[in-house]
């Protein structure tokens, strides 16, 4: 009985927190639109029994997906959100890895306070931090108020509303999770396997390249993935800091859902997203478990 | 038989393979190695022994390459080996954690330090296929590292460390990780792979028995200074210091004046209300001076009644019995109050053994039995 219980605990979790919203989006993606209060046809009406039930799953069908492959807004919109994820993890992964390494390396008395500096951002809501990032990027902001009085540059740069300033936005955002899982890896690397690559015949970058590097790739991909699969359906940084010129997903989602009021083919957008995210999800899963494997 | 000796320490002719001359190292204010000058000639079983932080493992990463001495030079076959970093200097090393790769299976972390040397493909598989079959391992070539026991971790470690043929190979508390039974047939196995390869092997160890087994000499060290060098028999028969008998096995100090009496032999007054004891030392001292006698345990004979014609003899009563199973220690409280140990052999069944506790007995030793010491 107690057994059941431990284990029920989370099935309901999962249950009520994603399946039953997931089922409930489905469905909405596959009814029409509708000028009513919910905006979208049909809703289940039970009191007609039976029959009711009958009609509801007749008037469900596939439209709004027909509809996404119609207008290449939509699958521009996916390409370009792929596009700016993968490029923004590459980035996170060039910048995240040297500070990795760095804490890895650092003394140890110095550790828990480069992991707060890592973490302190938090602290402070992300929205905000956001907006700051529009006041350093703008025209007339911060960091061409800097390059001008120095004389680098005569023009203000056009940075924010640009993808540049999405991608310094992302990249931003999601570094400590880059950082975190890579500086896991490499502090719990044993020393002495660098001095045994050196004692073998290794120059400092051999030793990196065929030690270090192998040993954190764990930490690589599980920070690759937590960067990945949240910047694929980001929406605040692009909205406040892209243009018009920039295309997300999770900006398209959004228009559809409340500029648009279109919630059957917003839903639809939703899950295709879901869709595509399940891969590297899956991908995820299967890196963490090979790793516990070979903790055994 | 007509061999020889293996004994290069004692031809003068012979050159060392490694010199230390006076290599002090430093880290901040504490000194590590402290102005130590060490010959180690070729084919040598060299064992550092000392208690922790006596500065050994400070002398092997400075062989290794990863430290370097503040002062002096380390000469690898007459050349100075400092200014070379460790990826370059013909030593290998066996890590105490044994640093096995743990991303590479154990065919592919021998063959690790071979492939740095870009050896043909055909020569290199030939080479690590003859080093699984020197450590016989050859049937947990594709395993990880962490799919095997510890003893056959230790022995790819060894492997791998001695696949690319240095000229010398160190070995940081090789057997530390082992338990002890294992640790006893590895050390017969180190011997006979030593021997087969030739190489000069320099182990660091706390472990005094091992040292004893294995090496040719052994170097007793404490705080960064060398306190005596020599084979193991003569560092348990001849130490030159209280500290090194004392490290070494067991052993009994009797402190006391001497006086001389006859040549060589010394009258030992060291306590009052007891006979002066005897002893010979090639070691001048003179009359008055302070000296120690240590003598071993298994040296003194254990009596029920007062041996006739023995040199030294004393009366107390059996105050602890240590069973070790074939030996038992006997630890015999004198009038005085000081313990002596004396160890004897369990050719009887124990049963049948001759004292118990609070036994009267006597214990008596030949003049030559100890060494006397003057500190």
């Amino acid at each position: 009985m107690r057994r059941f219980f431990l284990i029920a605990v989370p099935y309901v979790w999962l249950l009520a927190l994603f399946l039953i919203p997931f089922v409930i989006v489905l469905k909405i993606s596959l009814s029409d639109v509708a000028l009513s209060i919910p905006p979208y046809s049909p809703t289940l009406d039970l009191s007609a029994g039976w029959q009711g039930i009958k009609d509801f799953f007749a008037a469900l069908d596939f439209e709004n997906f027909i509809w996404l492959t119609g207008d290449d807004l939509y699958w521009k919109a996916y390409l370009s959100s792929l596009k700016i994820a993968v490029m923004s993890t590459a980035l996170t992964l060039l910048i995240g890895y040297p500070i990795a390494y760095g804490m890895a390396r650092a003394p140890e008395e110095w550790r828990a306070t480069l992991m707060m500096l890592v973490i302190l951002p938090f602290w402070t809501s992300f929205l905000i931090r956001v907006y700051a990032w529009m006041g350093i990027l703008s025209n007339e902001g911060f960091l061409n108020q800097l390059l001008m009085w120095t004389g680098i540059i005569s023009e203000p740069l056009t940075i924010l509303n640009t993808n540049t300033a999405v991608y310094i936005g992302i990249v931003y955002t999601y570094l400590p999770f880059m950082i975190l899982p890579i500086y896991a890896a490499l502090e719990r690397m044993d020393g002495s396997l660098i001095e045994a690559a050196e004692d073998l015949g290794c120059s400092r970058a051999q030793a990196f390249w065929l030690v270090t590097i192998p040993l954190s790739r764990p930490g690589i991909a599980a920070g690759s993935f937590l960067v990945f699969i949240p910047a694929l359906g980001e929406f605040v940084i692009p909205s406040l800091l892209g243009g018009s010129g920039t295309l997300m997903i999770g900006k398209v989602l959004w228009e559809e859902f409340f500029s648009n009021r279109d919630w059957p083919v917003a839903s639809a957008v939703a899950v295709v997203l879901l869709l595509i995210l399940v891969i590297p999800i899956v991908l995820f899963q299967r890196n963490q478990q090979k790793q516990a494997e070979a903790d055994q | 038989m007509n061999s020889t000796v293996f004994a290069p320490w004692d031809d003068p002719q012979e050159k060392p393979l490694i010199r230390f001359r006076n290599v002090t190292k430093r880290f901040g204010d504490f000194t590590a190695i402290d102005n130590l000058s060490l010959d180690i000639y070729q084919r040598e079983f060299f064992a550092l022994l000392g208690p922790s932080g006596c500065g050994k493992t400070t002398m092997m990463r400075l062989l290794a390459g990863f430290d370097n001495p503040t002062e002096g030079r380390i000469e690898l076959s007459g050349q100075n080996i400092v200014p070379v970093p460790p990826n370059k200097r013909a030593v290998n090393m066996m890590f105490q954690s044994y640093a096995l790769f743990p991303h590479l299976s154990v065919w592919d972390n021998i063959a690790f330090g071979l492939r740095r040397d870009n050896m043909p493909k055909h020569d290199l598989a030939d080479r690590v296929e003859e080093m699984l079959k020197l450590t016989r391992l050859e049937k947990f070539a594709r395993r990880k590292p962490h799919q095997i026991s510890g003893g056959q971790r230790q022995r790819v470690a060894l492997a791998r460390s001695l696949a690319k043929a240095p000229k010398l190979l160190l070995l940081d508390e090789p057997l530390g990780a082992l338990d002890k039974k294992l640790r006893q047939d590895t050390q017969f196995e180190l011997m006979d792979i030593q021997e087969k390869t030739g190489t000069t092997f320099v182990i660091v160890t706390h472990d005094q028995e091992e040292a004893m087994t294995v090496a040719s000499r052994v170097a007793v060290m404490d705080e960064g200074k060398l306190i005596q060098v020599a084979t193991p028999d003569r560092i348990y028969e001849n130490p030159e210091s209280v500290y090194v008998a004392d490290f070494i096995g067991d052993v009994n100090i009797i402190e006391g004046r001497a006086s001389a009496q006859g040549e060589d032999t010394y009258r030992i007054d060291w306590a009052e209300g007891q006979a002066p004891l005897l002893a010979t030392s090639p070691r001048p001292f003179s009359d008055g001076d302070t000296c120690h006698l240590a003598i071993r345990p298994e040296k003194i004979t254990i009596s029920a009644d007062r041996p006739e014609d023995a040199a030294n003899a004393v009366q107390g009563k059996v105050h602890d019995i240590a069973y070790l199973g074939n030996l038992s220690t006997y630890h015999v409280e004198l009038a005085s109050g000081a313990i002596i140990k004396a160890q004897t052999a369990n050719t009887r069944r124990i049963s049948r053994r001759s004292f118990t506790w609070e036994d009267p007995v006597w214990l008596s030793w030949t003049a030559t039995a100890g060494v006397l010491l003057a500190n």
